[in-house]
């Protein structure tokens, strides 16, 4: 009999269906994958097998934990059940913990809600499922608050919680989404060998195809709100019946042509720069400890060229682009664009900056909402020192909607009327709109789902061949920056670590944290071969 | 958490050195003889003389600025030109009616608004929450002086539980004193407490709506353990904040309160001395008021840190 078995689930929210129909199972010890796009489903099956669906949400069909209908139970016999016989890891690390109290205190706390034993008896426990998920106390003292641990610490202690009483059943709802691709590999392997050691049944949600193709056992693809195919592994990712799936698929690993960059004539020159921020004392009178945010890095950006830049969170890649962008002055070392500085006698030079422009990885946050598309996407004119006017400034929104795919009459709309990928459309419009030679794309397709991130990198491609575009990618997306740069840098603290032809660096790369680097990425399975095998 | 607090007790001592700059600037240096000011303008020119000398404005300003705060620092408040009485005694009556006062509606307000912000933010959107939320609109919008007025109608004046107004002195026991503050400090007390019970419940429903309250949740705790474990003492930051600014208000800001129940407090001191032009206790007052206030903030800053500890180890 299997541990968890969602028949024919329905949940609608005022009248709203969000999910139809939903049926599967999680035997204990195997890892189940959910996987869709945003919007399928996916964590509200997740939330309704914890029974933390909305208040206002009304369901039909059964959830089947060991025997027990969890929609059919009475609030009270759930939160005896939550935690004990089911766990939840939840994406986001940096606020799934109480910021105010100690992580020996939250773990113990999985403990003492359930079992009435003394303090110090939990702490015990505690500080052994710390240690088990990797966080020792000589290391961690379990008197740690979250904001002095990192990211990937953090999702420890989460997990350590949610199987701090060996739960039947583990949700894990996008584990590793906001983690660094070494850090993810960590937390994957830790998953699996929880999973093995207390024979759990995992109930995994994910975006990332390559995750779930590296650790499930059985994949559910949902769509919509609805499941739309389901089965083993190697048999799903051999057949692939639905469309969807195959959609699905065939954008994780969609590649581009990129026109042949033109003849190298040099546009972007950085020579040895160098950047440190000074922290606060530790002690009363000691000295400021110096970071060494970028070291110096030396890398020239041609003409019409598209250079990648990778490495994990914290490496300086931030700080770097901020510096090429003359938003901050850099200690020591030169950044030309065309022979001129961007920053000159401590001001960033004008002339210079409006020859570069950015997009932002938040589709969201980075728009004004009051304001329509044709303001929006018009705002880089205040760097000009004439800007176009009247007939010949709506002439150029319609031109930079058009290059993007979009209708010139959405110049007239708000953003908030716009999609996701819609919105990084505009972004992109914005940055085109005063034919800029250098734009740089921070992230900028990390928030899209697969299917719209496939349609924007199109975008781009199209967009190289109509006009000599050049520009630096910045990604945690090894397998993005691989299709859509000439070039590539690997960040590594600071310094640039290794550099070179894009397809080079990714198939023989030299240095060591290249190759920890392209290691740790989950890898899609190459369904070119699978999908004949017989 | 030593540096922290060392940073703020330096803050502390600048901000007290500035407010005592500026209030000495603005009551003896800027143009204008004091003593004139104080005699109005049919003084002969002899009483002015010898005014000016009994003030010791014949000094340089560093002078008179240094003899100020040293006479200050040693308990010297100089003194009271109308009442021909030392401000320091004046000050010791009467603080000791403004301050109990002060504490008593603040930890009214507090007793009041905690729970109703708590109970509202539990209960968001059901009837429990509308009719605490109304109840505080009322309190927000009607004047303290007059729930004053209906205080004194009803428990004085028909019920005759307390005296309609005055102090009876802490020296007839505290307990007989604490009762001739009880109604001044609900009326003040009420409207603030309608503000901070505002405050409480929607800082509340932003720490309800983070992520760690579902983790806490899916631990297994009920809806009500989460609140209470998890999400009060988050929510205790911007209240703080507004404690420490109702605090200040209520030190100096009862006066209409005290003119209603007939209470020889600092509001009532201070009102005196501006309509008798005694810029000697006009002076000192303010200056206690500031530095009382200085403290309230460094104590506010305190419990900041005591509550969020990722403030500790930021400078």
């Amino acid at each position: 009999m299997s541990l968890l078995s969602i028949e024919t689930l329905g949940l609608s929210i005022g009248g709203t269906g969000i999910l139809r129909d939903v049926s599967l199972t999680v035997a204990p010890g195997e890892i189940v994958a959910i996987t869709g796009e945003s919007g399928s489903g996916k964590s509200m099956t997740a939330l309704a097998t914890m029974g933390l669906a909305p208040d206002r949400a009304a369901t039909t069909g059964r959830i089947l934990l060991d025997g027990t209908d969890i929609l059919a139970t009475p609030e009270a016999q759930l939160c005896a059940m939550r935690g004990r016989e089911m766990g939840m890891v939840f994406q986001e690390p940096m606020t799934a913990l109480n910021p105010v109290q100690t992580i020996g205190a939250q773990v113990a706390e999985t403990i003492r809600i359930h079992e009435n034993i003394p303090k110090a008896q939990a702490r015990d426990r505690a500080r052994a499922m710390l240690t088990r998920v990797g966080l020792p106390e000589d290391r961690f003292p379990l008197s740690r608050y979250p904001h002095e641990l990192s990211g990937g610490q953090r999702q420890r202690v989460v997990i350590a919680m949610a199987i701090a009483l060996r739960p039947k059943l583990l949700i894990a709802d996008e584990p590793t989404t906001a983690l660094d691709v070494t850090t993810q590999a960590r937390i994957l392997d830790l998953l699996r060998g929880l999973t093995e050691e207390f024979g759990m049944g995992l109930l995994m949600i994910t975006h990332d195809l390559a995750v779930v193709a590296d650790m499930a056992d059985r994949i559910v693809v949902m769509q919509n709100g609805a499941v739309v195919e389901t089965g083993a592994t190697p048999d799903l990712l051999r057949e692939m019946r639905h469309p969807y799936t195959r959609a699905l698929f065939a954008a994780s690993a969609h590649a581009v042509d990129l026109p042949p960059a033109p003849a190298p004539a040099p546009l972007l020159e950085v020579r040895g720069v160098h950047r440190s921020y000074r922290r606060p004392r530790r002690s009363l009178f000691g000295p400021r400890p110096e970071i060494q945010a970028v070291r110096d890095v030396s890398f020239t950006l041609n003409r019409g060229e598209r250079l990648g830049l990778v490495g994990e969170s914290g490496c300086g890649k931030s700080t770097l682009t901020r510096a090429l962008l003359g938003l901050e002055p850099v200690q020591s070392g030169s950044i030309t664009l065309g022979g001129a500085p961007v920053w000159t006698d401590r001001h960033p030079n004008l002339a210079v900056r409006r020859q570069m422009q950015v997009v932002f990885q938040d589709p969201y946050g980075s728009f004004n909402p009051r304001h329509r598309v044709s303001r929006l996407i018009t705002e880089p004119f205040h760097l000009l020192p004439d800007p176009p006017q009247g007939a010949a400034r709506d002439r150029k929104v319609a031109e930079a909607l058009t290059a993007v795919g979009l209708a010139p009459k959405d110049a007239r709309k708000y953003i908030h009327e716009f999609s996701g990928g819609q919105r990084q459309r505009i972004a992109i419009a914005r940055a085109l709109i005063n034919d800029p030679a250098l734009i740089v794309f921070d992230e900028a397709v990390s928030a899209l789902d697969v299917s719209v991130r496939a349609q924007v990198l199109d975008l781009l491609a199209d967009l190289c061949r109509q006009r000599p575009l050049s520009y630096l990618f910045i990604s945690h997306d090894l397998s993005v920056v691989r299709t859509i740069t000439d070039k590539v840098m690997v960040m590594q603290a600071g310094e640039i670590v290794e550099q070179g032809p894009t397809e080079q660096v990714f198939s023989a790369p030299r240095h060591p944290y290249t190759k920890a680097l392209l290691a740790a990425a989950p890898q899609l399975p190459d369904l070119r071969t699978t999908a004949h095998a017989p | 958490m030593i540096r922290y607090t060392l940073g703020r007790l330096v803050s502390l001592g600048l901000s007290l050195v500035v407010a005592s700059l500026v209030i000495f600037a603005v009551v003896e240096v800027v143009p204008g003889d004091p003593a004139a000011y104080m005699l109005g303008v049919n003084a002969r020119p002899d009483t002015v003389a010898a005014l000016r000398a009994e003030l010791g404005l014949d000094g340089t300003v560093q002078e008179r600025y240094l003899g100020w705060v040293t006479g200050m620092l040693q308990g010297d408040f100089g003194v009271s030109y109308t009442y021909r009485t030392p401000v320091s005694e004046m000050i010791g009556d009467r603080i000791w009616v403004s301050l109990p006062l002060a504490l008593y509606a603040l930890s009214l307000s507090v007793l009041i608004a905690f729970p109703a912000g708590i109970y509202a933010a539990s209960r968001r959107g059901r009837p429990g929450d509308i009719g605490v939320m109304g109840a505080t609109q009322l309190g927000v919008a009607i004047p303290n002086f007059w729930f004053a007025m209906i205080l004194v109608l009803i428990f004085a004046i028909k019920l005759r539980w307390f005296s309609a107004g005055g102090f009876s002195g802490w020296d007839a026991g505290v307990w007989s004193g604490l009762k001739s503050l009880t109604l001044p400090a609900i009326a003040l007390a009420l409207p603030q407490a309608a503000i901070l019970a505002r405050v409480m419940r929607s800082s509340l429903l932003d720490m309800l709506g983070e992520d760690f309250i579902r983790t806490a949740r899916a631990k297994g705790l009920s809806r009500r353990q989460a609140l209470w474990r998890h999400a009060v003492r988050n929510a205790l930051i911007p209240v703080l904040t507004i404690i420490g600014l109702q605090f200040s208000f209520l030190l100096a800001g009862g006066i209409v309160i005290e003119q209603v129940f007939f209470l020889p407090g600092l509001g009532r001191l201070i009102f005196q001395a501006i309509s008798a032009r005694d810029l000697i206790v006009v002076e000192s007052v303010v200056m206690l008021l500031v530095f009382l206030v200085i403290v309230v903030n460094f104590a506010v800053d305190l419990a900041y840190a005591a509550v969020d500890p990722r403030l500790r180890t930021r400078a």
